[in-house]
């Protein structure tokens, strides 16, 4: 006894068999084949090497439970039922939620939870808020055991040593354990008694840090009334923690360092200030003292300044009568020196000079004069002498006596030339005569 | 947390001390001046002042908020 089924009923049971006997699952596979239609379902294939399955994820538990974008390629792990679509007679996963696998997977998600919460605005500086310069009360989030909070508390410590610690313990790692940072820090808020917060892990792997890229956690640092330091993992390690909150540290350490200012070196600042102060009161004292110093030395008796003026007066006094004496005597001096200057080009000296060279050639033309006038008249004496000596007349007193010829005038002086029974004249010293020649005797 | 905080009290007196050094206020608010600012330095000594700190756990216990003393910090010495 056959039981004949149709196509439809016999897909049906399969659904019915499939859907009791395997319930709600956990597959893990690499995404493939991905498609989104017009209707908003997501529909793939999730592989192994060896194997595959058709996948559908439908639009409610999409926008409800995945939050970042699926991609070809990807390893994720998905909650599902095991279904059939009955008009195709194919069995298929129907996927409930699921979450990114691996390296490559969970980077995209992170990258795309962090692009998102940027567009947001939850990383904006204008959102961060300034850490207090020197807290109170600090609160840690981070595991209550383990060398995270040994090096935060010893750190804290050491810069300074009066600052309360309290810590809510928190595990960093595994399942739920962004929940319990979550509950943590906002236990320390509804606290009220810190006034700073920093949340702290070691280095690990991105899977390690996963609860740091927590969007619950992102939405609660960023909802913080108080201020957030986030210090998670290694220097390289970047989270959503990190970009959220105010401050991001690179170590645990170097949180502890940023939050608590150092002690000692306050202390200069401040034993500084007080030396500067007190050295600037001083000088101000010092500054006041002299200004009034100077005040008070220019303050006088107004007597004082009468003496002063008489005493001006009476140097003014001096100074003019001393610039006219000293005055005059320069102009004094000024015109004696002219004087001398004029006194030395006078004419007088050429006419004294011109005047004994006159009266030296007078005396001289009349020196001249009377030598000459002395020697004519001497000579004129002798001449006188000699003529008189040579007067014929004298000779005629001595007895001469000159013959003439009549006829002539002329003096004989030679008989010869005498003829005889001429006329002559004979003059004597006293008259003379008229005689005729009667014989010429010669010699 | 006080209600004059650290930061700002070191700020204004950073600010006095400079005032003061500039040396261009009249005497009587010289004289106030100096006063602050030996007010400001008592202040902020006394929040550096070296006391033991408290380290203590937040716990929740029955939907409440409770305190604790850190057991494990052996080393902090106090």
């Amino acid at each position: 006894m056959k039981e004949i089924l149709t196509v439809s009923q016999l897909n049906d049971n399969i659904k019915t068999l499939l859907e009791e006997a395997f319930g709600q699952l956990y597959v893990e596979g690499e995404v493939s084949n991905l498609r989104r239609p017009q209707s908003g379902h997501t529909y793939f294939t999730l592989k192994d090497d060896k194997s595959q399955i058709r996948c559908v994820f439908f639009r409610p538990y999409g926008i409800r439970n995945v939050r970042f974008e699926l991609e070809d390629g990807m390893k994720i792990l998905c909650r599902a039922r095991l279904s059939a679509y009955l008009p195709r007679g194919e069995y298929q996963l129907i996927v409930e939620s699921l979450e990114p696998q691996g390296t490559g997977a969970l980077q995209k998600a992170f990258e795309q939870l962090k692009a998102r919460l940027a567009a947001e605005g939850l990383f904006d500086a204008a959102a961060k808020k300034p850490l207090p310069f020197l807290p109170a009360r600090i609160g840690v989030v981070t595991s209550p055991t383990g060398a995270v909070i040994r090096d935060i508390l010893n750190i804290t410590r050491r810069r300074f040593p009066s600052i309360d610690i309290l810590i809510a313990p928190a595990r960093v790692q595994g399942e739920g354990a962004a929940a319990e940072i979550i509950t943590s820090l906002r236990n320390l808020q509804l606290s009220g008694l810190v006034d700073i917060i920093i949340i702290a892990r070691g280095g690990g792997s991105l899977e390690d840090l996963a609860a740091f890229n927590d969007e619950e956690l992102a939405r609660e640092i960023f909802r913080s009334s108080i201020p957030v330091v986030s210090a998670v993992g290694h220097e390289t390690d970047f989270t959503i923690c990190d970009f959220v909150a105010d401050l991001r540290a690179p170590t645990p350490s170097a949180a502890a360092e940023l939050v608590v200012p150092c002690r000692s070196d306050l202390l200069d600042t401040i034993y500084s200030l007080r030396q500067r102060l007190i050295a600037a009161q001083q000088r101000f004292f010092e500054d006041q003292k002299n200004a009034l110093d100077t005040v008070r030395a220019r303050f006088r008796d107004p007597r004082m300044f009468l003496a002063d003026y008489s005493i001006k007066l009476d140097d003014l006094h001096d100074r003019l009568r001393n610039y006219f004496t000293h005055h005059t005597q320069a102009l004094g001096h000024e015109l004696r020196q002219l004087e001398l200057r004029l006194q030395n080009r006078s004419p007088r000296r050429l006419i004294d000079e011109k005047r004994f060279l006159l009266d030296t050639m007078h005396k001289d033309l009349l020196g001249g004069w009377k030598r000459y006038h002395d020697g004519y008249t001497r000579r004129l004496n002798n001449d006188a002498a000699l003529l008189a000596s040579l007067n014929p007349l004298a000779v005629l007193q001595r007895g001469y006596s000159i013959t003439r010829r009549e006829s002539g005038d002329d003096i004989v002086r030679d008989a010869s030339r005498l003829t005889l029974g001429e006329r002559v004249r004979i003059q004597l010293a006293q008259g003379s005569f008229r005689a005729s020649v009667e014989k010429i005797l010669g010699e | 947390m006080a209600k004059e905080n650290f930061e700002a009290a070191l700020e204004k007196l950073e600010n006095i001390v400079k005032e003061m050094e500039a040396g261009e206020m009249p005497l009587d608010t010289a004289l106030k001046s100096f006063e602050e600012g030996i007010r400001l330095i008592r202040f902020c000594s006394g929040k550096l002042e070296a006391a033991g700190r408290r380290v203590e756990m937040l716990l929740e216990k029955e939907a409440s908020l409770e305190i604790k003393t850190f057991q494990d910090e052996d080393s902090d010495g106090q």
